[in-house]
């Protein structure tokens, strides 16, 4: 198992790592059982998302798909942001090996949780956003 | 370079790699071959059996070589299922035990897999319980590869021998590093691999005790004593009993040594990275070599990425490093959470590492974990709990 140059420099040198106090919206996935849990933080005006951060514990694919995951939302409209796929994630940081192709989903999850949280604190409807899963399922 | 992955295998020793070399060279002869050249081959095998046997107290006719650990494991296993149709094993063992043991499951056999209290251990009041008159093989391991902990054998072979149940120990991790004595033990079989002690890779032995009816796995050739078919590798053979000889000769004094260097690591990480626990024996019995350690908040795979990338060389059973997405079956047998098991590193030590090593170890150790701390939702959680 190899990870690429790119993944190595998300794990490194992480993007985005702090907790947002002022957070429109935050969403925490997955949990210790499956050892990758990834909570994201938004921060969103006008519908759009102005600021994003994380905090990760998992593995080096898990720290560099959330890095990755906050700059590619930077700067979208949340209905953009809802179209980022985790094969998206996996594709700007030139691929993940094959077993970690779920901490990509962790972020695509990570980043609609958060959408979730800012659009039931806000009363809103999200196209396309489906409520986060629970549990064990990852 | 920090290498601290002897459990996963050791450089092979100069000495070892001038001993095969001519057998890789000018004496290429067929050991079994009537001619004259080969019978010089013939007396290196003749010479090799009688160094391993007589480093584990054994007797020549009941050492046969192998491809290594998983070989003998396969063979200690596989060869005694005429027997019966129950195997007793741990749930500890390495995956060269447990995953037969799981394959003979789904073809009908009846496998027994014995709990480990929190530091490893089996206990022997599990084992008399689990013995039944179809047990065909009892298999437990001499010393965990994860977490070092060394069982109490000859407690154990006490209830088998009383029951006349042949019993097998995986000692893999502990030949060469901790004295071993097959008649003290009371085995009727035990697996070593030549590269866990300074020889080379692809080459094992099995001891078989003389009477214990093992059937043959391998079918062919006349070679070892008509129980294991196949040509000789020669130059193996010789790197293994030279590296025995070795490992036998310094026993007593790199096992004071490593062990002082463990248990200096140990102190020096439990005492100076707070949230910290050290998995497997507390007390002495544990390899001299092993020292595996959870770090709370923190994912074993990043720490050992952050050290590799210091060229520190450590390992995990833990989730993802091993691609497979379970953590460690050997802690979470040991009844260690999941978030502990996810953060647990073993760091192995051999008689190549010096002090220095861990000094140096210390320098990249802490900064790493603290930067991964610093990445860690878990570690933001407890920080708020211990404020409010």
């Amino acid at each position: 198992m190899e990870y690429s140059e790119q993944v190595m420099d998300h794990f490194m040198n992480p993007r985005n790592v702090r907790e947002m106090e002022d957070a429109s919206g935050v969403g925490t996935v997955g949990n210790v059982k499956c050892g990758d849990i990834m909570r994201v933080y938004l921060k969103i005006q006008n519908d759009v998302v102005t600021d994003a951060s994380f905090k990760t514990f998992g593995c080096g694919a898990a720290v560099a798909t959330s890095s990755m995951a906050t700059e590619m939302v930077k700067g979208k409209t949340i209905a953009e942001v809802v179209k980022i796929t985790n094969a998206a994630v996996m594709d700007a940081l030139d691929g993940l090996p094959k077993v970690k192709a779920h901490c990509s989903v962790l972020a695509e999850e990570a980043v609609h949780a958060a959408l979730w949280d800012y659009a039931q604190k806000n009363g809103l409807t999200i196209e396309g956003l489906k409520p986060p899963k629970e549990g064990d399922e990852h | 370079m920090l290498y601290f992955d002897s459990a996963a295998t050791t450089p092979m020793r100069p000495q070892v790699l001038d001993a095969m070399l001519p057998y890789l060279r000018e004496n290429f002869y067929n050991p079994s071959a009537v001619y004259t050249p080969s019978r010089k081959i013939r007396a290196a095998i003749d010479d090799s059996r009688l160094v391993i046997a007589n480093a584990l107290n054994a007797k020549t006719e009941e050492i046969f070589f192998t491809s290594g650990g998983t070989e003998s494991d396969n063979w200690a296993i596989k060869g005694m299922l005429e027997r019966g149709r129950h195997v007793i094993t741990t749930q500890t063992e390495h995956h060269g035990i447990l995953y037969v043991c799981k394959n003979l499951e789904k073809k009908g056999f009846d496998i027994t897999y014995l709990p480990v209290d929190g530091e490893g251990f089996v206990r022997t009041e599990d084992l008399e319980a689990a013995v039944r008159e179809d047990t065909a093989l009892v298999t437990i391991m001499f010393a965990n590869n994860e977490v070092g902990t060394i069982q109490p054998i000859k407690k154990f072979t006490e209830i088998t021998a009383r029951k006349k149940i042949p019993f097998h120990t995986d000692a893999v991790q502990a030949v060469g590093h901790v004295p071993i004595d097959v008649e003290e033990l009371g085995v009727q079989m035990l697996s070593l691999s030549a590269h866990k002690f300074g020889g080379p890779k692809g080459v094992g032995a099995l001891y078989v005790k003389k009477g214990t009816p093992l059937f043959s796995i391998f079918q062919g050739g006349a070679q070892e004593r008509n129980r294991r078919a196949g040509t000789e590798n020669v130059a193996g053979i010789v790197g293994i009993a030279t590296a025995l000889q070795l490992a036998t000769d310094e026993l007593p004094m790199q096992f004071a040594r490593v062990t002082a260097m463990r248990d200096k690591l140990i102190h020096e990480i439990i005492s100076t990275i707070p949230h910290t626990v050290l998995n497997g024996a507390k007390g002495g019995n544990r390899l001299p070599g092993n020292v595996n350690i959870s770090f709370r908040f923190i994912e074993g795979e990043s720490l050992l990425l952050h050290l590799d990338m210091q060229g520190c060389c450590a390992s995990t059973g833990s989730a993802c490093s091993s691609g497979a997405l379970e953590p460690s079956h050997v802690l979470m047998a040991m009844g260690v959470g999941h978030e502990l098991a996810n953060g647990a590193i073993r760091f192995s030590l051999g008689p190549e590492n010096s002090d220095d090593d861990i000094a140096d170890l210390m320098k990249i150790l802490k900064p790493a974990v603290e930067q991964l701390r610093a990445l860690s939702p878990l570690y933001d959680d407890f920080l708020k709990k211990e404020i409010s």
